[in-house]
């Protein structure tokens, strides 16, 4: 890939490095022999569905569990040997927030300081100012239990940032968060890329991606299927143009679809119909009142499904 | 990293220790009744009550004889609690061990964390049963306070089973097991309650593997001025177990943990 050899030379040494990088648990490659470079300052997205070997990816990154062949690096150490170290310089978001129940707001955040052997004197500044910035400075002396999910996940974000990492860690940052928390997290989070932190970030979520990635990888059992910016891949793996026809109407709708030239997919009860351009199927569409449909450009979704196909993960 | 590697000691494992000692003093008022209240019933029930009928026991008052051995068993059971039921709600339902896992420390330096902090409940609950068997003119000399660090190691030793326990638990229910197989029999066998010299001869040979026995001679001769002929011997089990058994956990955890 030519692209990614050019920003290699001018973005410098990867903080994550992988070659070959595999994981098997008992008989499955959860994992199975991927590559990648993260750079620094960059969003990088490990995107797929659930069982694609994302997670297994992260905790592998962070020396969470022991890889089974190739070679790991991050900030140029090997994870084997140095994941304490490496871990020192790291914040990590977890999936499901794992708060310390028997303590407040604050007190979560000086305990976790001194997992780090931070002393208060040391944080107390910086405890202040990702109150503000996490938006809990007055939430500061409540039991973590009564927070709502959204405030649990901000603060979870914050304690990942009581260290000051140069690298920050996201497995799914927003699963199960209504909308609003969800912007929010991501307005948090486009703050800290421009604060010059590296982020590198799991979800299944394509407006996610789409939204906060400069780079990402789509996997599916275990394999990278592509990497590239978002548009480089809708322009790679899609074609410019979806029209989306929902209900019963599949039948009439595909008679014209295939007269237009375009390329036909289903899911469920819905056909999507891809092409550079609609013009005429639009004004013949425009015409056919028993047809309900959607004209939009594409997007990472589109890529998504075409990559790892339309049914379901179990 | 790996599943097999030595035990290492860091300063990290006293952030955890501390972390348990802040939520505890948060549920203070109710830890210290249990540590007094229930000594206190026992040696003032069983003690005074049992022991007019009971008269000496080994050349000392039943009182003298029961308090020094409960010092030694309330440390075995409150180290065996912690290192069950609470250290697996912290592994498992709460999740702190994987937000422990996230920053520099390892899970050594959790489960030596753990370890430190169920002995020092043990030493808690220890120096309680000491303060009221002084009270109740029991003790004999400042040598006594030797059993302060005894009670420690007793916390250590049977720490480390129960965290074997907790890393191979799925609820809470499988500590029974554990309970009823290990620490009741020990509770009865070891000669908290009577001199293991009344018991048949087999049997006499059996307790001697179990670390109970050990750590009642130990704090019977430092709290009641019984004879102590080995006391090397005694602290040797005692440390043996808890140091074996701290490296087992250390191996069972890491499989579940490191996944």
């Amino acid at each position: 890939m030519t692209t990614s050899v050019q920003h290699d030379a001018a973005a410098g040494i990867p903080v994550v490095s992988a070659r070959g990088l595999t994981k098997r648990f008992g008989g499955q490659q959860a994992v199975n022999g991927i590559a990648f470079d993260i750079y620094p300052g960059r969003c990088f997205g490990f995107v797929g569905p659930n069982g694609a070997g994302k997670t297994t990816t992260l905790r592998m990154t962070m020396g969470l569990t022991p890889t089974s062949s190739g070679t790991l690096s991050v900030f140029g150490l090997p994870v084997t040997g140095n994941a304490s170290a490496i871990r020192a310089r790291v914040g990590i978001v977890p999936q499901a927030d794992n708060l310390d129940p028997d303590f407040t707001v604050e007190e979560n955040l000086y305990m976790y300081a001194s997992y780090f052997g931070l002393s208060r004197g040391q944080v107390k500044s910086r405890i202040e100012g990702l109150l503000a910035f996490v938006s809990l400075t007055d939430r500061r002396a409540l039991k973590t239990d009564t927070l709502s999910g959204g405030m649990q996940r901000r603060l979870t974000i914050a304690r990942a940032l009581i260290n000051d990492p140069e690298l920050v860690v996201l497995d799914e940052p927003t699963t199960g968060l209504d909308p609003q928390a969800r912007h929010v997290i991501w307005g948090r989070l486009s703050e800290l890329k421009a604060r010059g932190k590296t982020l590198l970030l799991t979800t299944h979520y394509m407006e996610e991606a789409e939204r906060l990635c400069d780079e990402l990888v789509i996997m599916d059992q275990g394999r990278i299927l592509a990497q590239g910016s978002p548009r480089e891949l809708i322009d790679r793996h899609v074609e410019r143009e979806v029209i989306e026809v929902r209900g019963g109407e599949g039948d009439a709708f595909l008679q014209l679809a295939e007269a237009s030239g375009c390329r036909v997919e289903r899911m469920g009860s819905s056909m999507y119909c891809y092409s550079q351009g609609f013009a005429p199927l639009i004004e013949t569409l425009k015409g056919r009142h028993d047809l309900k449909y959607v004209h939009r450009p594409t997007g990472l979704e589109d890529v998504f499904l075409r990559l790892t196909g339309r049914e379901l993960r179990d | 990293m790996g599943r097999w590697p030595l035990p290492r000691i860091r300063p990290g494992a006293l952030a955890v220790w501390r972390r348990n000692i802040l939520v505890w003093r948060k549920l203070l008022v109710p830890a210290i009744l249990m540590n007094f209240g229930e000594p206190l019933i026992y040696l003032l029930g069983l003690g005074f009550g049992l022991g007019r009928f009971v008269g000496e026991m080994s050349g000392m008052s039943y009182i003298a004889f029961l308090s020094s051995g409960i010092i030694a068993s309330s440390a075995m059971t409150t180290a065996s609690f912690e290192g069950m039921y609470s250290v697996f709600t912290r592994m498992v339902p709460q999740k702190t061990y994987e937000a422990i896992l996230a920053t520099p420390l390892e899970i050594d330096d959790i489960l030596a964390g753990e370890m430190l902090w169920c002995a020092t409940k043990s030493l808690f609950s220890g120096m309680a049963i000491l303060a009221v068997a002084t009270v109740l003119g029991v003790v004999g000399s400042w040598q006594a306070l030797w059993v302060i660090p005894v009670v420690f190691l007793i916390g250590l030793c049977f720490a480390g089973p129960a965290l074997i326990m907790s890393s191979l638990a799925y609820n809470y229910d499988f500590f029974n097991y554990y309970f009823v197989l290990i620490v009741t029999p020990m509770y009865i066998l070891s000669g908290v309650f009577y001199p293991i010299e009344s018991l048949p001869a087999g049997v006499q040979g059996a307790v001697q593997f179990l670390p109970l026995t050990h750590a009642v001679i130990l704090t019977r001769g430092l709290v009641a001025g019984a004879e102590l002929p080995q006391p090397w011997l005694h602290l040797g089990v005692l440390l043996l177990c808890a140091v074996v058994s701290y490296s087992i956990a250390l191996v069972l955890v890491r499989k579940r943990l490191q996944v």
